[in-house]
């Protein structure tokens, strides 16, 4: 598990350096086309990496608060949603973290959930009220687990800022072709025809550039996004032990899915599954931050253990070729599959079979009542109260600002006990 | 002279090597009862929550009187048990308790409409869950620390350090083997 990290950490680190080198590129080219003279390439280096520096700077200091205030995320208490708070930590064990992430709740319609925390000790995982509605436990765990996988692999913090490296080139190259456009490009002193053909070739490969460069750049990041997906599903199976929980919450979410509400680009992928609306296959599934549902799904189907190996497998039945490094496999291992009981609810644990059966009794909700206790939770992680009424029995939600002045009960009128 | 300067840095050297040896073993150690403290206090909260499951059941229940019993002798047995292998044992027999219990609730709809039994059922439930993967956690340092202790040269020095005893499940009912299917 622990070179599983490394590999990935020295994969997205060379494909971060690819990305500062085209920010430098792009920063040097608009100094070209701004200036007009090939000295000035290092102060659109410079501006460039200055600009990325300040960005890098926002997020750092503020980027998940950031994120999740955009998300318009709650942080729950466990006795908010005890069995949301209770797979959080059962995956935090599963997958070692130093500390169990936050909890949030998103109060919205649409099933999905992310990731947010630079380092693994100092995390969140969101669900939207949605999600807790439709999936049961087993799904749940699946998903959260995703996420967990996420935290675990880095790469809230690799995403984020390779997510500012394109946001800051595709800036650079925006403000260069506008430069060149409105002719702002300033003739050369020079007078000599030589140094004026040089210029003139610069100038072109500055244009090639600025107009390839945040192409390039977006579909390395997409590609290393989509590559974090299949692992963060890999890992999910892994800390799970049960491909087919976040199998089939995956088919759940890729049903007629609404676009979530206030997401951006940069924080896309973290969610588990695209937050804005789907691209379609062929050419732009290349610009898609996620692999195609269908694809995930028949992989995490096809897996025979619940190991790396299993998903390496598998990834390889169905795309051909390897996803997760050779070593760590050898560390992770053996992980068997728990086995799944009858049709409905499987087992939490089928290898470490206590829990068979408690869980064969596992409390399943109606949808209904699932969709309702999610909203409460929401609720009272938002600083609403809950009150029963003693009289008639009607549980009343009441704001923060109104707690004062509700002192009997909305439908039968009889004063609360205080 | 030389000889000296040769025979003070094989000895650096050898303390060195001795250092270091040492060190990663009770690094090693340290993170198995990290490990082993991690199933302690699901094991904990497991038995707490016994008494209470049981108190809410009884009500209900109140013809299965011997299985309820045999829930509370288990947990009982359970908590006076020390060390991986007797815990292991006993855990085991609780489990396989509890199995029972929770095979009977089903006979008793209105025992599985109370709030206070689902809520109840669903921390005991994440509690296994937590027990499970506590232990493959715990099994794998113990694991990487006995490997450490035996494997040649640390053998010479590691006299000191007990082997680990691994976290096995031990009632026969819980070795049920998961089916694997290779088809695909």
């Amino acid at each position: 598990m622990w070179e599983q990290i490394r590999s990935n950490e020295r994969r997205s680190l060379f494909v971060l350096a690819a990305m500062g080198v085209l920010l430098v590129a792009t920063g040097a080219a608009l100094g070209v086309t701004l200036a007009g003279d090939p000295e000035a390439m290092i102060f659109g280096a410079g501006g460039a990496l200055a600009l990325w520096l300040v960005l890098w700077l926002i997020t750092v200091t503020g980027g998940d608060q950031i994120l999740l205030g955009m998300a318009g995320a709650r942080e729950i208490e466990k006795k908010d949603h005890p069995q949301l708070f209770n797979i959080v930590e059962e995956m935090t064990i599963a997958a070692a973290l130093p500390k169990r992430p936050k909890v949030y709740l998103v109060d919205d319609p649409s099933p999905n959930a992310f990731a947010a925390g630079r380092e693994p000790g100092n995390a969140a995982v969101a669900v939207t009220t949605g999600l807790l509605a439709i999936l049961d436990r087993d799904e749940l765990q699946g998903v959260v687990a995703h996420e967990i996988g996420h935290i675990k692999n880095r790469d809230v913090k690799r995403m984020v800022t390779a997510g500012i490296m394109v946001g800051a080139i595709a800036m650079l190259a925006d403000m260069g072709r506008r430069a060149l456009w409105m002719g702002g490009a300033r003739r050369s002193r020079s007078s000599s025809k030589e140094e004026n053909g040089a210029q003139a070739a610069l100038m072109i490969a500055a244009l090639v550039l600025m107009i390839v460069a945040p192409l390039l750049a977006q579909l390395v990041y997409f590609a290393l996004s989509r590559r974090r997906e299949y692992l963060a599903d890999a890992s999910g199976a892994m800390f799970t032990r049960y491909p087919a929980g976040l199998a089939s919450a995956l088919e759940k979410l890729s049903g007629g899915r609404a676009p979530l509400a206030d997401t951006s680009s940069v924080t896309a992928p973290m969610y588990i599954v695209p937050p804005m609306r789907a691209h379609g296959s062929g050419a732009f599934a290349l610009f898609s931050t996620h692999p195609p549902m269908e694809e995930r799904v028949r992989i995490l189907r096809k897996m025979a253990g619940a190991s790396y190996t299993d998903y390496d497998r598998a990834y390889a039945a169905v795309k051909g070729g390897h996803i997760v490094g050779e070593r760590s496999q050898r560390e992770a291992g053996q992980v068997p599959r728990r086995a799944a009981v009858g049709s409905e609810g499987a087992l939490p644990l089928a290898a470490t079979a206590t829990a068979a059966a408690v869980a064969a009794a596992e409390p399943e909700l109606a949808p209904e009542a699932r969709r309702r206790q999610a909203n409460d939770a929401f609720l009272t992680a938002s600083g609403y109260e809950v009150r029963s009424c003693t009289a008639c029995g009607a549980t009343a939600k009441i704001p923060p600002s109104l707690r004062a002045k509700v002192k009997t009960c909305p439908r039968c009128s009889e004063p609360y006990p205080t | 002279m030389t000889g000296v300067w040769i025979g003070l840095g094989v000895f650096f050297v050898l303390v060195v090597w001795f250092i270091s040896i040492y060190n990663g073993l009770v690094r090693l150690r340290n993170e198995k009862d990290n490990g082993w403290s991690q199933i302690d206090v699901q094991l904990k909260r497991r038995h707490d929550l016994i008494p209470n499951l049981v108190e809410t059941a009884k009500g209900y229940m109140q013809h299965e009187r011997g299985t309820l019993e045999a829930v509370i002798k288990a947990r009982n047995a359970a908590m006076v048990a020390q060390g991986p292998k007797q815990v292991g044992q006993a855990e085991g027999q609780l489990g396989a308790a509890l199995q029972g219990f929770f095979g009977l609730s089903e006979a008793y709809p209105e025992l599985k409409a109370n709030t206070n039994f689902l809520a109840l059922q669903e921390e005991l439930s994440s509690t296994e869950n937590k027990i499970g993967f506590a232990r493959q956690a715990y099994n794998d340092a113990a694991t990487r620390y006995n490997n450490a202790r035996e494997v040649f040269p640390a053998n010479m020095i590691s006299g000191g350090f007990r082997p680990a005893e691994l976290y096995v499940i031990e009632d026969a009912k819980e070795r049920v083997v998961p089916k694997v299917s290779f088809g695909s």
